[in-house]
């Protein structure tokens, strides 16, 4: 036998303590990753936040505090009327009226009209939150000397006003209304196409098929690539198949809609339901699949048919392992840019889509174009749409989980 | 570790191993005998593998896990503060009931354990000598460097059982090594078990009766209290008196086959 | 005797008849037309290759096109007729290996903490960090790309050493968006690997760090390099982080400080113009998309296979 060939004693001692120690080392090399995660997180999330607030310096053509005596937000209907009048050329206001009657327009409409025509608002420089919160007197002592006119207030892009008004050219009153509208119809089109196929599909997969079949394990594998397919790829399927091959239908001229291409929510939202149906189908077939054999047994036991067995009691059971998966796919239709900007999102609409048959926007495409214009006023914005899609896609996965704390049965 | 001189090999005081609040094994007091084979037998759930574990501290890896009492080697608490379990473990072998070869080559899987330790000598034969030691050299010397995965079962654990010496332990711990094989493998892991205790001591936990009684010097007998459910040792002696003038009632049930 | 009158007024309604096979029409139509559903995914793919294949070959078959240019040039310009695809592919592979070396080393060392280290509350706090990462969309890390780290590198290499828009910021981010990923992915190749192989290494005194390194990784290692093959799909199918920070120049190069177009980055700023269809410009992009279709299925389908022949070993 060898004998004494390791370390014993005091050298053991020695020799775990060393080994402890390497262990220990790498143990915080293996931590760091996951706090570089934690740290980019961060990172990204502050400056989103940072953008998204701050200081602005801006000069008016036209003081609001002169143009009223009571602060512009108070006046009633008639009093903006009057405010329009007094300060606009008479060609520019019976221009607006011809357009639209003024005292048929809203409220929000003409304190728009006033901002744009009158106030004529001008965005010299803005600074990020973090800047205008701690170096405030520097920021103001800049403003002073470079824009001596212009005036300096802390503002935040990310507004009510932000949401309720639609595209504008200008950052200062642009807003994500028509995108957000958009971003609803897109994910509405898209999970009412993928749901129902997608489940069919994994009901089929789950129950039906025999597992060993050359059909069946065609169908599988091809939905597990299907769901790896970069989102381009089905951009351009989207662009080939509804956008030009269909456009009869996308474009709504079928019924009679004739103020559009293919290029339509339709022509979107199902490109985006083909994108997402893998998903929804991978999370049915999980949900179906955890559902216990016991209780189709149960089922055929007192003589019910296959499907019965599904109808009543498997489905009912995956439901709320189906739904969480296809909030899970609504949340990705709702992030997803490349697809849309092939299936050719429009890049200004300010008109409310009413129809899968309109021109549309949604909130990543505006992100997008925000985010690649030069102007600072415009990262600003592009900030608080970030903010308003990240909100949104928080709202869906809080469902989504707390759907499957609720309903989730542990067999 | 401090040695001390025992008469036994490894001996218990008190000891009961809890999981949460729940006392799986009570007040166990044993004294091991050096260069002896122990059986510890016993119906299912009695804590058998509990007991076994908790000798080279596997139990630290159940989170709930938790020793009171003291397990004894050489004199030294293996549960005291300042004692490492690494150290212990390297001490204190463990085959597992179903063979549990690394998916490396049959060579790396005796090697590795040794260089982890700060083996420091001829490589080629300490694997040689451990294959020899388990019996299995003849059969493998020329494939070494192949798969573990391709050995038969009963191949496995024996290389299971190389691996554990390799690292020249005192004592090697045995969880039904030969449940999963078949009868010709389990003849040759007791063979070797009687080979091996030349230089080891061995505990070992078998469900079989006959194989308690074949290859063990000593034997302790596990039961159930009524009430409590934990486990504890009710018998422990010479094998032979064991299987033939049981003191217990329920040892004498329970070895005759009589038993629930 | 209860029971055995019960059972004789069943016998006189049970007629043998009733056990014989009924076709019931509803219940196959239903599964015909489950069958259908499914096979509309089948659908789905074989229309992406004619839709691709198609267009693509309408393109190859221009006079202005030859194969051997497309496959071997290093120009991609198509005012002047200039088609090499390398022009493209080299700032795909430039960022893509960026990715790949950060999310890698990265994912891994996670994945590791994760599921050899951390505890119960660890695990709690770091997971969702991860799962937050991978649920934010593209366009933001794009956003990030552009507007955090690119300034943060001018700072750092100099700004007139890097551009505004350059392939070492797009590629750094990327790796971060493909991190959860790659760590969810090796999470669970190493938590696969049976808890009996861990005992082993254990009762042979390995430290828990040598038993994880040294056993579970190794045991893991296919199933790690399926999750660096998907990583490497998703980085090479990945587009609007690069359509936003890595610029808008076909230029062929692998210098990660210059801007450079990704054949993802191109598709997407052509075709956001109004081209005409039909055109050679319009029909290029059908090309450059049917190269990355092929390039991640082969990817995912590599992938897939060492993952099935993985979890086939320790079953
Ligand atoms: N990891 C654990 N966590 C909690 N309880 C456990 C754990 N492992 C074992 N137990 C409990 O401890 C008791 C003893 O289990 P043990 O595995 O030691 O029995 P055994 O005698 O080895 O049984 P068998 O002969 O079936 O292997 C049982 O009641 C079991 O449920
Ligand atoms: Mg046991």
């Amino acid at each position: 036998m060898i004998k004494y060939t390791y370390p014993e004693q005091q050298d053991l001692e020695r020799f775990v303590a060393l080994r402890y120690r390497t262990a220990w080392i790498w143990q915080l090399l293996f931590l760091s990753a996951l706090l570089i995660a934690i740290v980019s997180l961060s990172a990204l999330l502050l400056n989103v936040v940072d953008g998204a607030f701050g200081y602005v310096a801006y000069e008016f053509k036209k003081d609001p505090l002169t143009i009223s005596e009571k602060p512009l937000e108070e006046l009633s209907k008639d009093e903006l009327i009057a405010v329009l009048q007094a300060n606009l050329s008479r060609g520019a206001y019976n221009k607006l009226e011809k357009e639209t009657p003024l005292a048929a327009r809203s409220e929000g409409e003409l304190y728009n009209l006033i901002i744009e025509r009158i106030i004529q608002i001008k965005t010299l420089e803005t600074y990020p939150l973090f800047r205008s919160l701690f170096e405030k007197s520097a920021i103001e002592a800049e403003v002073r000397e470079k824009y001596p006119n212009a005036r300096l207030e802390f503002r935040s892009w990310l507004s009510p006003a932000f949401l309720t008004t639609p595209m504008s050219s200008r950052a200062e009153f642009a807003g994500v209304r028509t995108a957000l509208l958009g971003s609803m119809w897109l994910v509405g089109i898209a999970i009412a196409f993928a749901l129902p196929v997608g489940v069919g599909a994994a009901i089929y997969l789950q129950e039906y098929a025999d597992r060993k079949s050359m059909v069946n394990r065609i169908i599988q594998t091809n939905i597990n690539n299907l769901a790896g397919v970069p989102s381009i790829v089905y951009g351009m399927l989207g662009l080939a198949i509804f956008v030009r091959a269909m456009e009869a239908f996308t474009s709504g001229a079928m019924f009679g809609i004739t103020d559009t291409n293919g290029r339509t929510l339709m022509s979107a939202g199902l490109t985006m339901g083909i994108l997402v149906l893998p998903l929804v189908v991978i999370n049915a077939q999980e949900a179906i699949k955890a559902v216990p054999d016991s209780i189709r047994q149960a089922a055929f036991g007192v003589g019910a048919t296959r499907w019965q067995s599904i109808w009543s009691h498997v489905l009912p059971n995956a439901l709320p392992g189906i739904l969480t998966g296809s909030i899970l796919a609504m949340s990705r239709a709702i992030g997803e840019t490349a697809p849309l900007i092939i299936v050719g999102a429009s890049t200004f609409v300010t008109v409310d889509p009413q129809s899968p048959f309109t021109k549309f926007t949604v909130l990543p495409i505006q992100i997008y174009q925000w985010t690649a214009r030069p102007q600072d006023e415009f990262h600003a914005i592009a900030a608080a749409a970030i903010i308003v899609l990240l909100v949104l896609l928080l709202t869906f996965n809080a469902t989504a989980i707390l759907l499957r704390n609720r309903f989730q049965r542990r067999w | 570790m401090q040695t001390e001189n025992s008469p036994y090999a490894i001996e218990t005081r008190n000891l009961s191993i809890f999981y949460g609040s729940f006392e799986a094994v009570k007040d166990v007091n044993l004294q091991i005998q050096k260069q002896k084979i122990t059986a510890i037998i016993g119906p299912s759930g009695c804590g058998k593998s509990t007991l076994l574990r908790a000798f080279n501290r596997m139990n630290d890896f159940v989170p709930t896990s938790r020793v009171s009492g003291e397990i004894l080697l050489h004199g030294t608490n293996l549960y005291g503060k300042e004692i490492d379990p690494v150290e212990v473990r390297r001490r204190i072998g463990m085959v597992f009931q179903k063979p549990n070869p690394f998916p490396k080559s049959i060579y790396e899987n005796i090697a590795w354990g040794a260089r982890i330790n700060g083996f420091k000598g001829n490589m080629d034969d300490l694997v040689e000598q451990s294959l020899r030691g388990a019996a299995l050299w003849d059969e493998v010397k020329d494939k070494l460097k192949q798969s573990a995965y391709a050995l038969s079962g009963g191949q496995q654990q024996r290389l299971c059982i190389a691996r554990a010496i390799a690292i020249q332990p005192e004592i090697i711990l045995m969880d039904e090594p030969a449940s999963a094989l078949d009868p010709i493998s389990t003849l040759r892991i007791e063979e070797l078990m009687q080979e091996l205790k030349k230089n080891y001591t061995i505990i070992i936990v078998t469900h079989n009766m006959q194989q308690a009684a074949r290859v063990s010097d000593y034997t302790a007998m596990m039961m159930l209290y009524e009430n409590t459910r934990s486990g504890t040792v009710i018998e422990y002696d010479e094998t032979k008196t064991i299987f033939t003038r049981p003191k217990d009632k329920r040892t004498e049930e329970y070895v005759t086959g009589r038993f629930g | 005797m209860q029971a055995a009158a019960k059972q004789e007024t069943v016998n006189t309604t049970f007629r043998p008849k009733i056990l014989k096979r009924k076709l019931r029409l509803g219940e196959s139509a239903i599964e015909a037309g489950l069958f259908i559903v499914g096979f509309l995914t089948i659908f789905v793919t074989v229309s992406i290759v004619i839709v691709l294949g198609d267009q693509a070959l309408l393109f190859f078959l221009d006079p202005e096109v030859t194969l051997a240019e497309f496959f071997m040039s290093t120009k991609w310009v198509p005012a002047i007729g200039e088609f090499g695809i390398w022009a493209l592919v080299s700032a795909t592979l430039t960022t893509s290996a960026i990715a790949i070396l950060v999310a890698v080393p990265l994912g891994l060392s996670a994945a590791i903490y994760l599921s050899e280290y951390a505890s119960h509350r660890a695990r709690a706090v770091l997971k969702p960090v991860l799962e937050i990462l991978a649920g934010i969309p593209t366009v933001v890390y794009g956003y990030f790309a552009l507007l955090f780290v690119t300034p943060l590198l001018r700072e750092l290499i100099g700004s007139e050493r890097i551009g505004v828009y350059n392939m070492l910021s797009a590629g750094l981010v990327m790796g971060i968006m493909i991190l959860p990923l790659i760590s969810s992915m090796s999470e669970d190749a190493l938590s696969a690997v049976p808890n009996s192989l861990r005992e082993a290494a254990y009762a042979m005194g390995a430290t828990p760090f040598e038993a994880s390194t040294q056993v579970v990784l190794p045991a893991a290692l296919s199933g790690i390099g399926a999750a660096v093959i998907v990583g490497i799909s998703r980085a090479v199918g990945e587009t609007m982080i690069v359509a936003i920070a890595s610029g808008a120049t076909s230029e062929f190069t692998f210098n990660p400080l210059k801007a450079a177009e990704t054949m993802t980055a191109h598709i997407a700023r052509i075709s956001g113009g109004d081209l005409p269809y039909g055109t050679v410009d319009y029909n290029s992009l059908f090309a450059i998309a049917l190269m990355l279709f092929l390039v991640t299925l082969a990817l995912n389908i590599v992938s897939q296979w060492i993952v099935t022949k993985f979890r086939e070993q320790y079953e």
